[in-house]
């Protein structure tokens, strides 16, 4: 049994779900609560986002994101294969930065333009 | 009009509200638009913001920060709205119609420009440690989550490695999670009141992700260290939010991080006189977004602190939309009797604060915040007199959450008292 937040909206229910009785979900006020608490237990994934070095850029660092959601407890392993990108201005929102991070097909993308 | 104005429009600050009110009033007909920013770029606080979660309503997806920004930064440039930046707006009057706003910069120095219209749009700062007065020593280290991520995430600084959080607004959050992924260690973030601040999307992705302990009914009652923080003492806070003896616990951290509150910044508008309401500590507006001054409009968080920046969007696109209807002469505005909305209990503010009695056309979107949460559904109240004439249901009430009602335009028509009040079901 695992107890989770419900985040679909703000009122924010405890969720109960049992892992032995086919993720059966209980606590929520809602149906949304159903299969968000599911998913979450099953299998947790976040966007990741943080920003990368660049050079001769506006700024000294260039926002980023996941293109997809990543593994939760695949996160820290993915900032620290960020930790050694650098990058050269000029760069368009979009751009692909990294391909596949960690054997994923999730790509890193930026999200800001950066001009020199 | 005796002179000529330079412009039909100035825009005041160049965050989502300003792009979003310059972009609506160019569709609506204005094409001497003029956009000041003091930053080097626009986006505003979007560009520092580079987590994901904006724009699920406009956009219908979750973008980052800076991609919000970069969409509507290109409605500007595809519009060829002409943009100030690295420049400073020092000075507003209203001459009797014609506004004159004093502007300073590096390259143009200090001048004027005439504007038939402006909109407000310099959105808020945050309350520092000035502002709570918590004791202590003055060591560096103590900084506002707000100036936090802009250096963590704009400049490229770690801004500490042992670190506290006092209260749990959403920036504070964002920056728990933020300073984690950085390889910052977050021992606790601290809240006085019972509830958090944040959303509950924030508490779970950002604290309970990374087991950050959420500490409600908490203070930090001190603050240790000579040259940098050293170490902060927690306590729990009574119902009267005063520290209870007894219940010290000390912390080593060297970075103590704030996020206790926004604050509309206002100065220019109250040293053009524009009257101003204490309850949301932006200007007083009519339906459309204009403030006490007619010519000169206000959206986005200088009017009112918004959670989600679609609203500040959408409240921007109305203000934008006004001021070309004042400029082409649409709206006749003015002299129209005037109904006051006013916050009846249970209601933390309401806005806007007045409605021009004039042929309603729209239906008129009141936004307003409650005082407390409450978990039960409850009803949110329209009173014309005694007179219910509205009444909307909500399965929860919670202050952190703006919400809003619209007034029809056959409810507006039919009211015959000389106010309107809205309070939530007692």
């Amino acid at each position: 049994m695992k107890e989770i937040t419900c985040i679909i909206c703000p009122q924010g229910c405890r969720l109960r779900v049992d892992e032995d009785r086919d993720f059966e979900v209980t606590g929520n006020r809602c149906i949304r609560g159903v299969s968000y608490g599911k998913s979450e237990v099953r299998n947790p994934v976040r966007i990741l986002t943080s920003t990368v070095r660049i050079k001769n850029g506006s700024h000294p660092r260039l926002p980023v994101k996941s293109d997809r959601p990543l593994p939760k407890e695949d996160l820290m392993e993915a900032m620290a294969v960020l930790d050694e990108v650098e990058l050269e201005a000029p760069v368009n929102r979009g751009d692909v930065i990294l391909e596949g991070i960690l054997g994923t097909s999730v790509n890193i993308v930026a999200t800001r333009d950066m001009a020199k | 009009m005796a002179m000529n104005p330079d412009y039909e429009l100035v825009v005041i600050g160049g965050g989502p509200a300003g792009l979003g009110a310059a972009a609506a009033a160019y569709d609506a007909g204005l094409r001497r638009i003029l956009l000041v920013e003091r930053d080097l770029e626009a986006g505003g606080i979007l560009n520092q913001c580079i987590h994901n979660g904006f724009g699920l309503h406009i956009f219908k997806e979750e973008l980052t920060g800076p991609e919000y920004a970069g969409r509507i930064i290109d409605e500007i440039r595809e519009r060829g709205i002409a943009c100030l930046f690295d420049t400073m707006v020092l000075s507003l009057e209203d001459l009797g119609g014609v506004k004159r706003i004093g502007l300073m910069s590096m390259t143009e120095g200090y001048r004027h420009v005439t504007a038939a219209t402006v909109v407000l749009a310099m959105g808020c700062r945050e309350r520092t440690r000035g502002a709570i007065q918590t004791p202590g020593t003055r060591p560096s280290g103590i900084l506002t989550a707000g100036t936090a991520q802009r250096y963590v995430n704009m400049e490229g600084y770690q801004v500490g490695r042992r670190v506290i959080i006092l209260g749990s607004g959403d920036i504070g959050l964002i920056m728990a999670r933020r300073m984690t992924l950085e390889g910052a260690r977050v021992l606790a973030c601290v809240e006085i009141m019972p509830y958090p601040g944040g959303l509950s999307r924030n508490i779970v992705q950002c604290l309970e992700d990374f087991g950050i302990p959420l500490l409600l009914s908490h203070t930090i009652s001190r603050i240790e260290g000579r040259r940098r923080v050293e170490a902060v003492t927690v306590q729990k806070v009574g119902e009267d939010r005063r520290p209870i003896p007894g219940t010290e616990e000390v912390f080593e951290v060297d970075t103590v991080l704030l996020s206790v509150g926004l604050i509309p910044e206002n100065e220019l508008s109250r040293a053009a006189g524009i009257k101003m309401d204490p309850l949301t500590g932006g200007p007083y507006v009519f339906e459309n977004l204009e403030t006490s001054i007619p010519g000169i409009f206000a959206c986005g968080n200088v009017l009112h602190v918004h959670d989600l920046v679609d609203h500040v969007t959408k409240e921007s696109r109305r203000a934008g939309k006004a001021a070309a209807e004042r400029v082409l002469g649409e709206k006749a505005g003015g002299d129209a009797p005037v109904i006051p909305l006013l916050p009846g209990p249970g209601m933390g503010y309401v806005l806007p604060q007045k409605i021009r009695k004039e042929d309603f056309e729209d239906s008129i979107r009141v936004f307003f915040r409650v005082r407390e949460p409450r978990m039960t559904p409850g009803r949110i109240l329209v009173r014309d007199g005694e007179k219910v004439i509205l009444s909307a249901r909500r399965p929860y009430m919670l202050p952190g959450e703006m919400d809003y009602v619209d007034l029809k335009p056959e409810i507006l028509s039919a009211v015959t008292g000389d106010h309107l009040t809205l309070a939530v079901e007692s």
